[in-house]
């Protein structure tokens, strides 16, 4: 039989949840044996080659690329997994959300007093995705299927989720596992 | 007068007369999530986390007193989906942003979701448009947080009796709001107190935060009303 083939991705986060990934010590040996990556920044596989089973994805959408990335997961995986407060709820990229997307954009590239008088403009080459009205959690834009919260959730709880997911076993949450920070 | 007898899920337990069902609970070892309630406050009963049902009726067991034979339900499915709904609404309505916020670990909001196991709302979020206060020399007034539970504008005052805090507004538009010049005038001592009583990270303590390690912070390592489910010390 083969392996469970994962995709992981970093959309609007810190890639601290992918560190939480592999800070799970001497499992990730076992992680190897259990499954294998597609498209993830862990092993620089660009697009999917293969259909995936499981998608893990940190960080929530702020621009165009993030919901393009998004569904090109949704498409391409059988379950989508929601890791962190990020993409669960926006996290700090959404505490943005309350400001108009103008007045953000102008106090970044206009008036901070970090920018020098000369560079004053906002960017707008086409090559640059275009940044969302607010930054929106996955589940507003595609159906996920599960949610790891956390800032970043646990090695424990993403192993535990991970390896329940493999298996085909609901999750054993203990309370430990279950942190907003 | 002889003590009343009632159950809570079937357990017998006794009350004082005149004792809330959430007070006489906790003294017979029973967990009633609660939120708005602080003991020793005159209770509102206004987020409704402590519901429960006797003879098919709703209460809000901080402000329900208890009488004879009552029989009531706590535990049950039905209800605690019911507050699981209303931690999610709290959560959803706000800008509760755990992982900046000063509180994490020591708030209530916080834990009674970590209890409930709650990974996702059901709700979706509002991203209100709210705003962060400096007014009053020691107090830091974080709007995006406040869940309106009214613990502050009951309990925080100065030595004449003058309410530091009030509520200002109506429905959405409702917001808490402090008198700088009164607030001035409390001690370090008393603002701690009320950065302890406002039950998540809204009333914090200027020029102090992340004191305690991750770890050691109240709702680290057992969920909320563990204390109370242990019984009382002997």
């Amino acid at each position: 039989m083969s392996k469970p083939v994962i995709a992981t991705a970093s959309l609007a986060g810190c890639f601290g949840c992918h560190m939480s990934l592999l800070d799970i010590d001497d499992r990730i040996l076992k992680l190897v044996e259990l499954v294998e990556f597609n498209k993830s920044p862990i092993d620089d596989i660009k697009t999917f080659t293969k259909p995936v089973d499981i998608g893990l994805i940190e960080g929530g959408c702020c621009n165009s690329e993030n919901v393009e990335v998004l569904r090109s997961f949704r498409k391409n995986c059988k379950v989508l997994v929601s890791v962190g407060e990020c993409a669960i709820m926006g996290g700090l990229p959404a505490m943005r959300n309350g400001i108009p997307i103008k007045e953000c954009l102008e106090e970044a590239y206009l008036n901070s007093p970090t920018v020098a008088p000369e560079d004053r403009m906002i960017p707008d080459d086409e090559d640059i995705p275009i940044i969302l009205d607010r930054v929106y959690p996955l589940h507003e834009i595609v159906k996920i299927d599960h949610f790891l919260p956390g800032c970043p959730p646990s090695a424990d709880l993403i192993w535990e989720a991970l390896t329940a997911l493999v298996e085909g076993r609901p999750l054993n949450l203990t309370y430990d596992m279950i942190k907003y920070d | 007068m002889s003590k009343l007898r009632f159950t809570i899920d079937g357990k017998p337990c006794t009350a004082e007369p005149g004792q809330t069902i959430a007070e006489a609970a906790k003294a017979n070892a029973v967990y009633i999530p609660t939120l708005c309630h602080y003991e020793g406050l005159p209770p509102v009963g206004s987020c409704r986390v402590c519901t429960v049902r006797s003879g098919g009726r709703y209460m809000a067991s901080c402000t329900q007193v208890v009488t004879d034979g009552m029989a009531i339900e706590n535990m049950v499915p039905d209800l605690e989906d019911m507050r699981r709904a209303i931690i999610e609404m709290l959560f959803v309505e706000g800008n509760h942003m755990c992982p900046t916020c000063e509180k994490s670990g020591n708030c209530q909001l916080q834990a009674l979701a970590y209890r409930y196991q709650i990974l996702v709302p059901r709700f979706p979020f509002q991203f209100p448009g709210r705003h962060i206060e400096a007014v009053a020399p020691k107090i830091l007034l974080e709007h995006n947080r406040c869940i309106q539970c009214l613990r502050c504008v009951r309990s925080v005052q100065t030595k004449d009796g003058r309410k530091v805090f009030a509520q200002r507004d109506r429905s959405k538009k409702r917001k808490i709001d402090v008198d700088a010049k009164l607030a001035a005038g409390l001690t370090d001592e008393e603002v701690r107190k009320a950065m302890d009583i406002c039950p998540v990270g809204s009333i914090l303590m200027k020029e102090i935060g992340f004191a305690v390690p991750i770890g050691e912070r109240k709702f680290d390592r057992e969920p909320i009303g563990s204390d109370i489910e242990k019984g009382p010390e002997r």
